[in-house]
């Protein structure tokens, strides 16, 4: 049926065409930023040092920032509280990296495992592709079982997953494939900014257009009460299932983007803790909130990489030591603002708002007409 | 006689050693309204559940249209517990979720309204066509499925309109008054284009005169969308005045059924009503 | 008998490990059974007791730094219910379970601040450090004591709740929130009560199981509490006997595993029981069924 309805879009090109030009017409302002964004990070690309922490932080906040998105796919849109994240992100990781490494360096990688059993390499872009379908699949079987859990049974179940998982990747009888509890390595990696931009930011796109759909709303009717949406003829176990292989699909993306970051790839750095990192930028940037999650992503990163980095070392002026400051103590005044946002903003920097280009132009037409009003 | 729309045989729900419907058999036909009464924790409630797939009868059947869509024996621990006459093995178990039920033409609305609070009134009319809608998600991601949207908005629209709730469109749902949130729970449920309505309590905490433009309402959607409707309802005027037959229940056992003028005169009924009096 | 004697030491290591279990998960269980929460935070107060003993040792005799311990972890569970709990009463639970994630964070990162993210030594404690020889088998004294003080311990919180006012309460607002709270039951006073109970319970038990493993880390707390709760859930949650059931099972079986050689997998089995039971029987072995209505 549906196959038969892309038939008929396809024959009616033109009115397809329309409704594009339609949508940049209507968004004009929203691709306008886009195309400046993406400018200004070519020309800082161009004039600052590649070792600024700036890029540190640009890099690593645009793979949180998808993580991070695909998680309030799951948990502030469809109402799902799963903590698998970290699971699905280290099936994509692993994805990416054991049909990238080149051949020729697979015996250096595989050392202990005779070069490893996979003899061939894929493109990059398929890898990330694979990545997600791999991780999606794992989501698919995960979630037959324990998308009937509720609220904070279906938490626990899917930490257990991912804990599971991380088990199974370590385990020695399956290191020709995945190299057992050693790292992963010589993998293709990234070196301009402008890569984790359009790999995630096309990822978020899909994921914004989808929640924007009436799949999306029909998520969201499950989320406010799933009595009712399953009385207006929602099936629930299909649209949970659905939510959770999607979110799991850019989850597994978003890890093979943080292998290729991190140039090395090693399970026991998927620990329970990533996920929780990311429930709290989740947190932070307001549950239900896209724009919330991708600002909070960026200021946690720039905060825990850079800002905050002086909290970590003792620091003397003249002969003064700074109290307190001392390895770890970043982290402690780290949790202490998410437990202060947890109890008094628990609406985020954004709450469900969103962030968008009619937003921005209703602000500033907002602040014209009251200066005309106080000019006159 | 017209056509049946909707038939219990012998429906019995037993929560553990609780009976809530014993043994219960009904028929509500085409066109009509039928009104469900009994006191409260009669089991009426729990009787739509079982109609629309939220619960599992222990016992008996539920067909829609001369189809059967609901139906169950005793199992398990239920063999031991149920205390209702035995019905054999030959009974097919049919036990769809909620949503198949509403695909095939049943809508309800809660004795508690539950609307998608978060959603606009717009928005929940909309996410109920979202069922019979011609697409799939990746169809629905990539907007080629933007006719197929664009009718769902325009149908969602043009009900919007008929219901008088046009102009709220855009309100958040759990800001609107009271009378209108019951209102657009109607609506979003005759958004799933039924053929049999079931509304839980439409009256609840209505004054007299919203109770009388309610009665006018349900049948003027009942006309206008061609509808079957059962109702549960505790506003007796309302119940006289629009309903055709009414079933009434007392501790999950039917005890009369016919018309209002019958029912109002049957003893049985006054007496689950009032309580019995000891000399009378 | 060759048998017996050659096993018995890693039987009475699995009873012993499954009786601290048991004793942690006793608070997930009365928490999740009153607040519908499961406290991420309570396993991380096990940790936190771990390493009161360590510090307050080095500077007290053992008969001041036990109570003081058990004090401290029982302060520390009332003041994080009331700070991090309390106000979210009416929020959805999605906010609370976060909130203790938070917590479980905060007390992790402070422990990895003090200590700079290294293992500390236990204290020897005299009475249940050393080792004891039953036949020709030796064992770690505390591998006898703890199922004897868990037995104990449970046999006085069962008769707590089922003969006092408080126990009443707690029984009464575990059944129906709503309703005890217009009954006139001091919702707050029971909910602090049973954090206490949990808390007091996970610092015994701590000194039974680091007393066993030697060291503290700030990560310690994490899998044994895990544990703990994969045992509340096998029990059944909101039962006290399924807990202490659950948290034998479970101990006897990490044990089992990890003699069997497959170490990496001792959590993933956990957890695997854990998902075998939600899926199949999530009421546990001795939970009540709650039916949503609609």
């Amino acid at each position: 049926m549906n196959v038969m309805n892309m038939e008929r879009n396809g024959l009616n090109n033109k009115s397809t065409f329309s409704a594009v030009s339609e949508f940049i017409a209507k968004n004009k302002i929203g691709f306008l930023l886009i195309i400046v964004l993406y400018s200004a990070l070519f020309i800082l690309e161009k004039m600052m040092p590649p070792s600024s922490m700036l890029f540190v932080v640009l890099k690593k906040g645009a793979i949180y920032a998808l993580v991070a998105v695909s998680m309030n796919l799951l948990n502030g849109f469809t109402g799902l509280f799963s903590l698998g994240q970290a699971g699905f992100m280290l099936i994509g990781s692993y994805t990416y990296a054991i049909f990238t490494i080149p051949v020729e360096d697979r015996a250096a990688v595989y050392q202990y495992f005779d070069g490893g059993i996979i003899r061939f390499t894929v493109p990059v872009f398929i890898a990330l592709i694979m990545a997600g379908v791999a991780a999606g699949i794992f989501a698919f079987f995960i979630g037959l079982p324990v998308l009937r859990l509720k609220s904070d049974y279906l938490a626990i179940a899917t930490l257990g997953f991912a804990e599971i998982i991380r088990a199974i990747f370590q385990w020695n009888k399956l290191g020709p494939i995945t190299n057992g509890s050693n790292l992963l390595k010589k993998f293709p990696s990234f070196s301009s900014v402008l890569f984790p931009f359009t790999v995630a930011g096309i990822s978020i796109a899909l994921i914004v257009l989808l929640i924007n759909s009436s799949y999306g709303r029909a998520f969201k009717a499950i989320r406010d009460d799933e009595i009712a949406a399953e009385a207006m003829g929602i099936n629930l176990a299909k649209h949970k299932l659905l939510s959770f292989v999607i979110s799991s699909f850019f989850a597994g993306v978003g890890g093979a983007l943080l292998a290729m970051y991190q140039t090395t790839v090693q399970a026991s750095a998927f620990k329970a803790a990533m996920t929780y990192e990311i429930l709290l930028i989740v947190v932070i940037g307001g549950v239900g909130s896209i724009t919330g999650s991708v600002i909070s992503s960026f200021l946690f990163i720039a905060c825990s990489e850079w800002w905050l980095r002086f909290l970590d070392s003792e620091t003397y002026i003249g002969s003064f030591k700074v109290p307190l400051l001392a390895s770890g103590f970043r982290k402690v005044v780290f949790s202490v603002v998410i437990m202060v946002i947890v109890l008094f903003y628990n609406q985020g920097i954004m709450g469900t708002r969103e962030f968008s280009s009619e937003g921005i132009a209703r602000f500033f037409s907002r602040i014209a007409s009251r200066n005309r009003k106080e000019g006159a | 006689m017209a056509e049946n729309i909707l038939h219990l045989e012998r429906l019995t729900m037993q929560f553990g050693g609780v009976t809530a419907v014993n043994d219960l058999t009904m028929d509500v036909y085409k066109d009509e309204i039928v009104a469900l009464i009994g006191p409260n924790g009669a089991g009426k409630t729990t009787v739509f559940n079982c109609i629309t797939g939220v619960y599992e009868p222990t016992n008996g059947s539920v067909s829609f249209c001369g189809k059967t869509i609901v139906s169950n024996r005793p199992q398990g621990k239920m063999k031991k517990l149920y205390t209702g006459e035995y019905r054999g093995e030959d009974l097919k178990i049919i036990s769809p979720t909620p949503d198949k039920i509403t695909k095939l033409g049943i809508a309800r609305t809660f004795q508690n309204i539950r609307l998608f609070k978060t959603m606009t009134v717009f928005e929940n009319v909309l996410v109920a066509k979202h069922m019979r809608a011609r697409q799939n998600f990746l169809s629905a991601t990539f907007r080629l499925n933007f006719k197929e949207e664009q009718r769902m908005r325009e149908e969602s629209l043009a009900l919007l309109e008929e219901q008088g709730l046009l102009q709220y469109k855009d309100e958040i749902a759990s800001n609107l008054p009271y009378g209108l949130q019951r209102r657009l729970e109607i609506s979003r449920a005759l958004a799933t284009e039924p053929k049999l309505l079931m509304l839980d309590e439409p009256a609840a905490g209505m004054n007299p005169q919203e109770t009388q433009e309610l009665a006018d309402f349900i049948v003027q959607i009942k006309d206008k969308y061609n509808l079957t409707v059962l109702m549960i309802e505790h506003h007796m005027d309302l119940v006289m005045k629009i309903s055709e037959r009414i079933y009434v229940l007392d501790f999950g056992k039917l005890i009369a059924h016919g018309t209002p003028e019958e029912v109002q005169k049957n003893q049985r009924v006054i007496d689950a009503y009032l309580g019995v009096a000891e000399d009378a | 008998m060759e048998f017996i004697n050659k096993n018995l030491p890693y039987i009475l290591a699995g009873i012993s490990l499954g009786g601290q279990y048991a004793l942690i998960s006793i608070g997930y269980t009365m928490v999740y059974g009153i607040l519908r929460l499961i406290n991420f935070a309570h396993g991380d107060i096990f940790m936190f007791a771990g390493f009161a003993m360590v510090y307050l040792a080095a500077s007290t005799p053992l008969y001041v730094s036990i109570p003081l311990v058990i004090i401290i972890t029982v302060i520390l569970g009332f003041l994080i219910e009331r700070i991090a709990y309390k106000p979210l009463r009416s929020a959805p639970r999605m906010s609370v379970m976060i909130s203790a994630i938070g917590v479980s964070y905060l007390l992790q990162n402070l422990a990895w601040y003090f200590t700079s993210g290294l293992a500390k030594q236990y204290p020897k404690i005299p009475w249940i450090s050393g080792s004891i020889t039953i036949g020709s088998a030796t064992t770690p004294i505390v591998t006898i004591i703890t199922p004897i003080l868990t037995v104990l311990l449970v046999i006085i919180l069962v008769m707590l709740i089922k003969y006092t006012k408080i126990g009443m309460a707690m029984r009464a607002v575990s059944k129906d929130f709503e309703t005890s709270q217009i009954m006139g039951i001091n919702i707050n006073s029971v909910i602090s009560f049973t954090f206490i109970i949990g808390s007091f319970l996970a610092a015994i038990s701590s000194i039974l199981y680091f007393t066993s493993y030697s060291t503290v880390t700030p990560v310690a707390g994490a899998m044994p509490g895990l544990r703990a709760f994969v045992a509340a859930v096998f029990g059944g949650i909101g039962s006290i006997p399924g807990a202490v059931v659950g948290g034998l099972i479970i101990g006897m079986c990490e044990n089992i595993t990890k003699g069997l050689g497959w170490t990496t997998f001792s959590d993933a089995f956990t957890f695997a029981l854990l998902i075998i039971i939600l899926v199949a029987k999530p009421t546990g072995l001795f939970g009540e069924k709650t039916t949503e209505k609609v």
